[in-house]
């Protein structure tokens, strides 16, 4: 593993967007910031813009108005970056795979690399997704 | 012609000063993070942040100016390297600098700012917009108080203008800090360089949660490197600056290392705990805060200057 490498798992920046959830997963991930979990201990942080982030947390359902949007947002992130599909939802669609507003799930619409289920999923989990998805490469 | 190229790249300059202030701003997010009860980040935090973002792709936006957006990040590292070179050395007791450089480094401390404004500006992106708005009007409003501040200084140091000659009179006479305009205006600075380094009460140009990080918000890769290299220095150089015309400058004999380290640290300090204990203030109230209030300790502090005290 080179140096870059290394500077690149040690400085994740997350950036958070919702594809149409209940907002669950939306604050479970707000809660691996909280003292408990403290993800600044990794390197990780909250950003507020697409083209300072490394990581793209993806939530909820793709919903047919959010299509575009969400393609959009991939192509404005600087690459590489690493797309992670959090909750149910966005991993399989989950109770509304049958939905008339469902055009998911989330790896149909943009290449995913790891997927974090749950109803939310414990920020425990999240963590964990995240080290094993870095662990792989 | 090379000692000034030394000066520029190493010691004070680039190399040197974005080390340590890339330590000192390890230092700021490990004291947040010890005033949240979090563990905060490892020591290497800052240069992995930053290898990683050079190690980016930089994208440059479709609805802008491609030439000027891409200048500015250079411009800003430039004016915060000559500004550490001309605040750093006759801190470090080198007797360099010539009559007038205080009003030198005054303008060379505003073109990181101005750089970040040109960029958002050309960026094409409205929330940029606002932040670069919001960055105009707070220059407008810290900068007068800044100014009275160093005049006191120059009343106090018996109308010198040249940064030594001022580090060279408190060693002489004792530090400013010692006397009640000394103090005053220490107050004042410190509210300016919080609004110059754009922390938290003040932090109205990059909010995150209102404006996505507004000036910055469309650099990427490469460019965002060097704002953030560029935020490093200011970290250092504005404290350095406070202690230069504030706490005698540094002192490198013997045990006076600790101490000339310490000084640099504790404004630091000072800085960080005030951006972990406020909120963010509205654009109107910080201009208020700073044309009233600030501009009141400032004029108080020029007066009790004049009278000696």
């Amino acid at each position: 593993m080179g140096f870059k490498e290394k500077c690149f798992k040690k400085s994740l920046w997350v950036f958070h967007l919702s594809a149409g959830s209940c907002n669950n997963c939306d604050i479970e991930i707000l809660d691996c910031l909280t003292p408990k979990f403290d993800i600044e201990r990794f390197g990780m942080k909250l950003v507020g813009s697409i083209r300072h982030a490394d990581v793209l947390l993806v939530t909820g359902i793709v919903t047919r108005k959010l299509l575009p949007r969400i393609k959009e947002v991939y192509d404005q992130a600087p690459k590489p970056i690493v797309v992670i599909a959090i909750g149910g939802c966005s991993c399989t669609g989950g109770m509304f795979k049958d939905c008339y507003t469902f055009k998911g799930p989330l790896d149909k619409v943009i290449p995913v690399d790891a997927y974090v289920p749950g109803c939310p999923p414990k920020p425990e989990a999240m963590l964990s997704g995240i080290v094993k998805f870095l662990n792989k490469e | 012609m090379g000692k000034e190229i030394f000066y520029f790249l190493i010691f004070p300059g680039l190399l040197f000063s974005g080390i340590v202030g890339g330590f000192l701003s390890w230092f700021d997010r490990k004291i947040t993070a010890r005033v949240q009860f979090r563990q905060g980040p490892p020591l290497l935090q800052p240069l992995y942040d930053f290898v990683k973002l050079l190690a980016k792709e930089t994208l440059i936006p479709k609805s802008g100016s491609r030439f000027t957006f891409l200048i500015t990040p250079i411009l800003a590292l430039f004016g915060a390297v000559i500004s550490a070179v001309f605040i750093l050395l006759p801190l470090f007791g080198m007797k360099t600098g010539f009559v007038g450089d205080l009003i030198v480094i005054i303008y060379l401390l505003n073109i990181p700012s101005l750089s970040y404004m040109i960029g958002a500006f050309a960026s094409g992106n409205p929330l940029a917009a606002i932040g670069a708005s919001r960055e105009m009007k707070l220059i407008l409003s810290y900068e007068v108080p800044f100014l009275l501040v160093l005049i006191s200084i120059i009343l106090k140091s018996g109308m010198s203008i040249k940064l030594s000659e001022i580090i060279a009179f408190q060693t002489v006479n004792g530090a400013f800090i010692g006397s009640i305009s000394g103090v005053l205006g220490f107050i004042v600075a410190l509210m300016c360089i919080q609004a110059k380094l754009a922390f938290v009460p003040f932090d109205m140009p990059e909010a995150e949660g209102e404006i996505c990080d507004g000036i910055t918000i469309e650099f990427s890769g490469t460019t965002y490197a060097l704002v953030n290299l560029t935020k490093y220095i200011m970290i250092f150089v504005l404290p350095a600056l406070v202690v230069g015309i504030f706490f005698a400058g540094m002192n490198f004999v013997g045990i006076n290392i600790l101490w000339s380290i310490l000084k640099i640290v504790l404004v630091v300090l000072l800085v960080t705990l005030v951006r972990n204990t406020s909120p963010r203030v509205r654009i109107d109230q910080a201009m208020r805060f700073f044309w009233i209030w600030m501009n009141l300790f400032a004029v108080v502090s020029i007066i009790l200057a004049i009278f000696g005290l």
